[in-house]
């Protein structure tokens, strides 16, 4: 195991967006290995809440506490809908990038998410879900306790959903947590849910 | 390990301004334009041209970099870019430096180098152009700094030039007088390097400002 005894604590959270409440009273407690599906309505603030997770934004009231050194941003990924990719960059200069900015060690992982044929296309060329492909290959490059994903499941083909799965089961395996947005699952066993229209 | 992300993102900041054309070559164009347009505008007189032209090449770097300011942080903020930038030990004003930098480097330092040959287009004096070239050089530092600066307040307004132009020139005023004097004392009786020294004091000063401002004013956006 990469990673023992995390704990990721959210005490009765509450979110607002342009003077309006989102949720509150939204707590939830996660451990090493836990995978949670935020479920909810779109607008029901799954990426609000995963938004205050990664520091993005600020609560409006409530804590969010990870018994870890850095501050939790560090320790985290996020995956939203804007992913940061340049389309005049090639594939492999963009994962590059993204791989030194964060402290990553390894090789590019380029593999991970099978975009090997795709190494030195430019990213604008690329369709949507390989696109996405290459957002997530992030998680594999650089290694961080904490995943925050928001949608990830869409756009991608089969292969990929594969691929999802597989990383997303070493990660569960080294001790990693994953919180997850959706709406159609992340075929995962063992998976938490969260209701955000509960915290309503 | 924070070094090592400021020269990833310094290196992919002129890889992205290579790839996609960063401005360099329509502010190129529009210096030409200008040192082109002047005498014809004003009439071929030679004397006169001499008089103005220090000013003319310093206005048009000027207003060249400007023109650029709007693509320093816009599609880094769109992109998502930036607020992944923000979930580093790397401090967010140093990100915003290495931006300013990297626009340096990529725009404005090749125009300064370029634009003193044009002044001879003005009838400049020979002897002129060396200074010319040293308060360009020292300059363009700055008003790399200040566009990025403008860039920043803009960077999530559609069509944020104008607003960038409004914030940007009143500040280049100094940095337009300190390089008109280096350039047009450095024939004179009195020695133009007081004017460098301050041309160089207020570069210094936007080093360590603007990157601080940057840095509020995206992450008032990101909120």
């Amino acid at each position: 195991m990469r990673w023992q005894n995390l704990v990721l604590e959210a005490k009765s959270l509450a979110c607002e967006r342009g003077g309006r409440l989102v949720f509150r009273n939204l707590s939830f407690t996660a451990k090493n290995g836990d995978v949670i599906e935020l479920r909810g309505a779109n607008g029901s603030g799954k990426s609000s809440l995963l938004r205050l997770i990664a520091g993005l934004n600020q609560p409006a009231s409530g804590s969010i506490t990870f018994n870890i050194e850095k501050p939790l941003a560090e320790n985290a990924h996020y995956i939203g809908h804007s992913i940061g990719v340049k389309p005049a960059l090639t594939v492999t200069e963009n994962l590059d990038f993204w791989q030194k900015f964060f402290g990553g060690q390894d090789q590019i992982p380029l593999p991970s998410f099978h975009l090997e044929r795709l190494a030195d296309d430019e990213a604008r060329l690329l369709s949507e879900g390989q696109r996405r492909r290459l957002a997530l290959s992030r998680l594999v490059a650089v290694a961080r306790p904490l995943w925050l994903l928001d949608e990830p499941t869409v756009g991608l083909d089969q292969v990929a959903l594969g691929d999802l799965k597989r990383e997303m089961t070493k990660h569960m395996k080294s001790g990693g947590i994953i919180i997850a947005a959706t709406h159609t699952g992340l075929g995962m066993d063992n998976s938490r849910t969260v209701e955000m229209a509960e915290a309503a | 390990m924070m070094l090592c992300a400021l020269k990833a993102l310094l290196w992919r900041d002129i890889t992205l301004a290579r790839k996609q054309g960063g401005g360099l070559g329509a502010a190129l164009g529009f210096i030409l334009a200008v040192i082109v347009l002047v005498p014809i505008a004003i009439g071929p007189d030679p004397v006169m041209l001499r008089r103005i032209g220090a000013g003319m090449i310093w206005l048009s770097l000027l207003l060249a970099v400007l023109l650029t300011a709007e693509q320093i942080f816009q599609q880094d903020l769109e992109d998502g870019s930036l607020e992944l930038m923000t979930m580093t030990p790397t401090p967010f004003e140093l990100i915003t430096l290495t931006k300013a930098i990297a626009h340096w480097l990529t725009v404005a330092l090749p125009l300064a180098i370029i634009a003193p040959p044009l002044g001879l287009m003005l009838n400049m004096e020979l002897g002129q152009l060396p200074m010319l070239w040293l308060s360009m050089i020292a300059g363009s530092l700055a008003l790399s700094l200040l566009a990025s600066l403008g860039g920043a307040i803009a960077a999530g307004l559609r069509r944020g030039g104008l607003l960038i132009a409004i914030l940007t020139l009143p500040l280049y005023i100094p940095i337009l007088i300190f390089g008109v004097a280096t350039t047009t004392l450095s024939l004179g009786p009195q020695s133009s390097l007081p004017a460098l020294a301050i041309l160089l004091a207020i570069t210094l000063l936007c080093l360590v400002v603007s990157p601080l401002a940057c840095a509020a004013a995206l992450r008032a956006y990101m909120r």
